[in-house]
This record gives C-alpha cells, structure tokens and sequence, in this order.
C-alpha cells in the first residue's frame, strides 16, 4: 500500500479546484483519481457557452472551463490517474481503485476530498407507464451523443423536465436539424434558467408547458410516441387533458443525484434534503479528514460556486494534513421558512473569517426578503426581485458576528414575502 | 412602442423594459448592468447571438470537436451557419482557439475550436 498526502476522488471541475488550492496551501502528494479517459468531467459535453462569468469574469463553453484548471494541474506535481475507477474508500482513508495500467491500486490518504459528481434521475424512477422501446433517454446522454461522439439521437423529440440541460439541448437538437415538439414540465415552473428559455426555447418557437408531464409511452422496438397530460396542484395527471404526441425520441431532464455510493462506504453521514454530505465551513464532512464539494455535494446551478466551493474542501483538507484536526466547536445552520437546505449544515464558531452560506428556496418567490438571523438578532436582510428552486442563493455570517456566537447559537435563513 | 424582453448576458435573467420607435431605442429599464442596457438595444436593431455546436476532425480522438462563432453573429444567420458547419471538417491534431473558419458567411466573425483533439 501506498501512501499518498491527498487523494481527490474525481476530476471534474470540482476535484480540479480541490487538488489545486491544496498544493497552493503547501501540500505536496496530491493524486486525482478520475473514471474518465480525460480531466473535465462533465464540462467536455457541455459545448455551450455561459460558464465562467463569475470566476473569470468571461463567458466561456464548458470543454474552456475545464481546459484552464486543466492547464494548472499540468503545472503542478499533482498526480492524475485517468480511466481510473475508485471502488471503495474505508473509513481510515484507504481508498481502493482499479485501471488498466496499475491494475489493483490500494492508496492510504492522508485526506480524503469526495468529489465525483451528480447523475442524472433515470427514467425508472419516474414511473410512467407504457412500452420500453428505444429512444428513451435522459438529456445528458443525449447530450454525450450529439457532442462527442458526433451522432444524432432522433429526429422528433419530446423533452420531458425543463432544466437547464433539457432546455440547452431542446436548442442543440434543433440547431442540429430535429424538430422539438414540445418541453413538459410537472411543475408551474421551470427549473431552468430564464436566460435558457429565452435563448432555446423562445428563439426557436419550442412550447413549454408547465404543469404537464409524460404519462405513457408508445412504440415496440423504436419510440413512436407519448401520451402527455397535464396535471393538477397534487400532481397527479388529469385523463380529460390527454394527448398523443408522435415522437421518436424521448429526453428526461428532471433532476439531478449526487453520486454518493463511495461516501457512504467512507460511513459518512447524507443530507436527506441534498443527499450530499453533512458538511461545515470548509466543506470538512462528519468524519475528520473527508472532505467533499461540487455536485456529489448538493447540485449546484453554476460551475463557478463549484470551483469556490471545492477551493474551500481543498484548502481544508491542507490544513488537516499539515495542522492536524482543527478545534472545533459546531452550530447547525437551520433552513428558515421557504428554505429547503443550507449548505454548510452546520459552521464551526471557532473558525477565522466570514462564512458563506449557500441555499435553495422550495418555491418561486417574488419580492421577497432573504433573512439572516442569529440568536434572533437579524443580521441582514437582503431585497430580492426574485428567488427560484433553480438557483442557488448565498448569504455571509461576516467574521465579527461568527466570533461573537456560542456553541448554543441559532442560525436561520428564511424567506421574507 | 414597448417591448418586455428577459436579458440573456448573465444567468441574473433581467425582465427588461425597452421603449423604442421603428429602430430607434428610446429608453431601456430593468437592466442591473450595461451588458444589459446594449442587449437590449442590439435585440430591436439587428438580434444577435453566439452560436456553438461540432464540426468533424479527421483521425482525432474523438469523431467530432466543438466550437463557437468567435463574437455574436446575426440570429437569423444561426441555421445557414449550421448547415455550412456540417460541411467543415478539420485534420487533427485541433487546438483550443484555432481558427476553424475565417469569416463565417461574411458576418466577419471566425469560429474557434473550444476544445483540443
């Protein structure tokens, strides 16, 4: 068995940011273990532009994203296993991968950063009725077709979910010459960003209907169709609203999963709302010395927080294995009215520093007042036009404040209308 | 005449007013930042957007790379730009900003590979 300061489990743009921040804190023996030919994660399919204009300050496509950290890690002496499948981490940190090359690798780490990503929900978990032909798949794997291997999926498609990656690719698929017939979203709104549906809904003339959803599929070896329906305020499809739908392709886009199966191995405590983590501040997980960030952490709207978040878990994971384990003294961050979950779960008050606290809403509010209160003093109170499940909203404890609380402190954010 | 229109600069997403007569942009609210104010203004003009998609590579790693117009080019360009994309192929090795195509049907903007391969 080797030993090894850090192992960083993905290389995405999480797992990238993590290993990078590390070695910058001072750490030497850095190794990222990802299951893909290449760095990038999900980035190398994600052709559109819209990243980067936070961190960089430019609009970017994904492979651009990935390729400048790409470009740093090449820089340093981080160690990247490529095509390299991790297949257990135990809780002592020893983390067990296999590829072509190394055949058995068996790693004692120092630290540990989770970040391998999300997937996507697949058409199992939703349950709709009808035959199983081809055609079905979710927008990601469609997306994985159109954009790397070069192949068109279908020719008439039906979009199922609005999020942003079945939005961006009811535009890819009719740039590309298919025809969309329509996006249907459960929900009376959409988990996508406006911008989306204007650029590659409105722009093309594709339909978005709300409150409707797919409820049976038609066809024997190739999807010939799919009955679709609207829905009322419990969700459940009204039969009067029916209609036939020919299509050949079918794409889900409706929702993504943390990938957690290694975080449980580790034994590491889920979030039932975010089924990521239980994390603190610098994104250090219930068991010391493993760390988690990006997706497989909560799903994150923008790819930049995920790069600040993972510069976070990496400069964490530093500290722990230069310093050893950080005194710590814990508080739980409480969702407030509105607020579905907060990330970091809870904030050691013994930490230097502002912290950020990153949310999502349950619902689509409107003028609305995002609130944060400790031990009942409001601590601030930010105007907001609008706040919507799809994005992602933050709120800072300033490091005065943090240092005043206690371990009896409360800390909730909620939702003013 | 009024026009309500969702900016598309940023993932921020601003309900824009604009006011304007013919092509005459006469006011534009709602915007948060400059970027806004100029999408506005450009959208009743002459609407413009980026387009990004693939275009083949010749013994590459992979059988397709993607690229980008370089800048915005006219939107009602965007289906002949695409068309003509699907007649370009390249030779690998492909680096990430070569230039693809010169002047893409003469709207004076290039299409740059956003990937290596």
């Amino acid at each position: 068995m080797e030993n090894v300061q850090l192992a960083v489990i993905g290389g995405g743009p999480a797992g990238m940011a993590a290993a990078l921040r590390a070695v910058e804190c001072g750490v030497k023996d850095v190794v990222i273990l990802e299951r893909a030919e290449t760095l990038g994660g999900i980035l190398e399919q994600c052709i559109h532009t819209g990243f980067g204009l936070h961190y960089f300050g430019e609009e970017l496509s994904g492979p651009e994203y990935a390729a400048r950290f790409i470009e740093l890690v090449e820089k340093t002496d981080i160690t990247v296993k490529t095509d390299t499948m991790v297949t257990d981490i135990s809780p002592d940190r020893v983390v067990t991968a296999v590829n072509k090359k190394d055949g058995l690798i068996k790693l004692k780490a120092g630290a540990v950063v989770l970040a391998m990503g999300c997937r996507e929900r697949p058409r199992g978990a939703l349950e709709i009725a009808g035959t199983r032909p081809a055609g079905i798949m979710t927008a990601g794997t469609a997306q994985r077709y159109v954009n790397i291997d070069g192949k068109m999926p279908g020719k008439n498609v039906v979009i199922l979910g609005s999020g942003d990656i079945g939005l961006i690719m009811a535009r890819r698929m009719t740039l590309e010459g298919a025809r969309v017939k329509v996006v249907c979203e459960l929900m009376p709104y959409s988990g996508g960003l406006n911008r989306n549906i204007v650029q590659c809904l409105n722009d093309f003339n594709i339909p978005l209907r709300l409150s409707t959803t797919v409820v049976e599929t038609h066809g024997k070896e190739r999807l010939e169709g799919v009955t679709i329906a609207q829905v009322d305020e419990k969700l459940r499809p009204i039969d009067s609203t029916r209609e036939y739908i020919p299509c050949d392709t079918l794409m889900l886009s409706v929702g993504l999963i943390p990938e957690n199966e290694l975080t449980k191995s580790v034994g590491v405590p889920l979030d039932r709302v975010t089924n990521g983590a239980v994390v603190d501040e610098m994104r250090q997980t219930e068991m010391p010395g493993v760390f988690a960030c990006g997706n497989v952490l909560h799903v994150h709207d923008l790819v930049d927080y995920v790069t600040l978040e993972a510069q976070l878990a990496g400069e964490g994971a530093a500290k722990f294995i230069l310093n050893g384990e950080a005194a710590a003294c814990y508080v739980a961050s409480q969702p407030g009215n509105g607020v579905r979950y907060i990330v970091p779960q809870r904030v050691n008050v013994l930490h230097e520093g502002d912290v950020k606290l990153y949310f999502r809403v349950g619902r689509v509010f409107k003028n609305a007042r995002v609130v944060l209160e400790i031990d009942g003093e409001t601590v601030s109170s930010k105007k907001k036009v609008k706040v919507a499940p799809g994005e992602m909203e933050d709120v800072v404890i300033p490091a005065d404040r943090l240092a005043r609380m206690t371990e009896n402190s409360v800390v909730t954010v909620r939702v003013e209308e | 005449m009024k026009k309500q229109m969702t900016c598309i600069a940023c993932p921020l997403g601003c309900q824009l007013t604009v006011e304007y007569e013919g092509t005459e942009v006469l006011s534009v609210t709602g915007n948060t930042c400059k970027r806004g104010d100029a999408y506005a203004r450009t959208e009743i003009v002459n609407p413009t957007r980026s387009l990004t998609s693939t275009v083949r590579v010749k013994g590459g790693v992979h059988p397709v790379v993607p690229v980008k117009t370089a800048g915005p080019i006219p939107k009602d360009k965007m289906f002949e730009a695409m068309r003509y994309l699907n007649t370009v192929a390249v030779k690998a090795p492909v680096s990430l900003g070569q230039v693809i195509v010169e002047d893409l049907l003469g709207t004076g903007v290039n299409v740059v590979a956003t990937n290596t391969d």
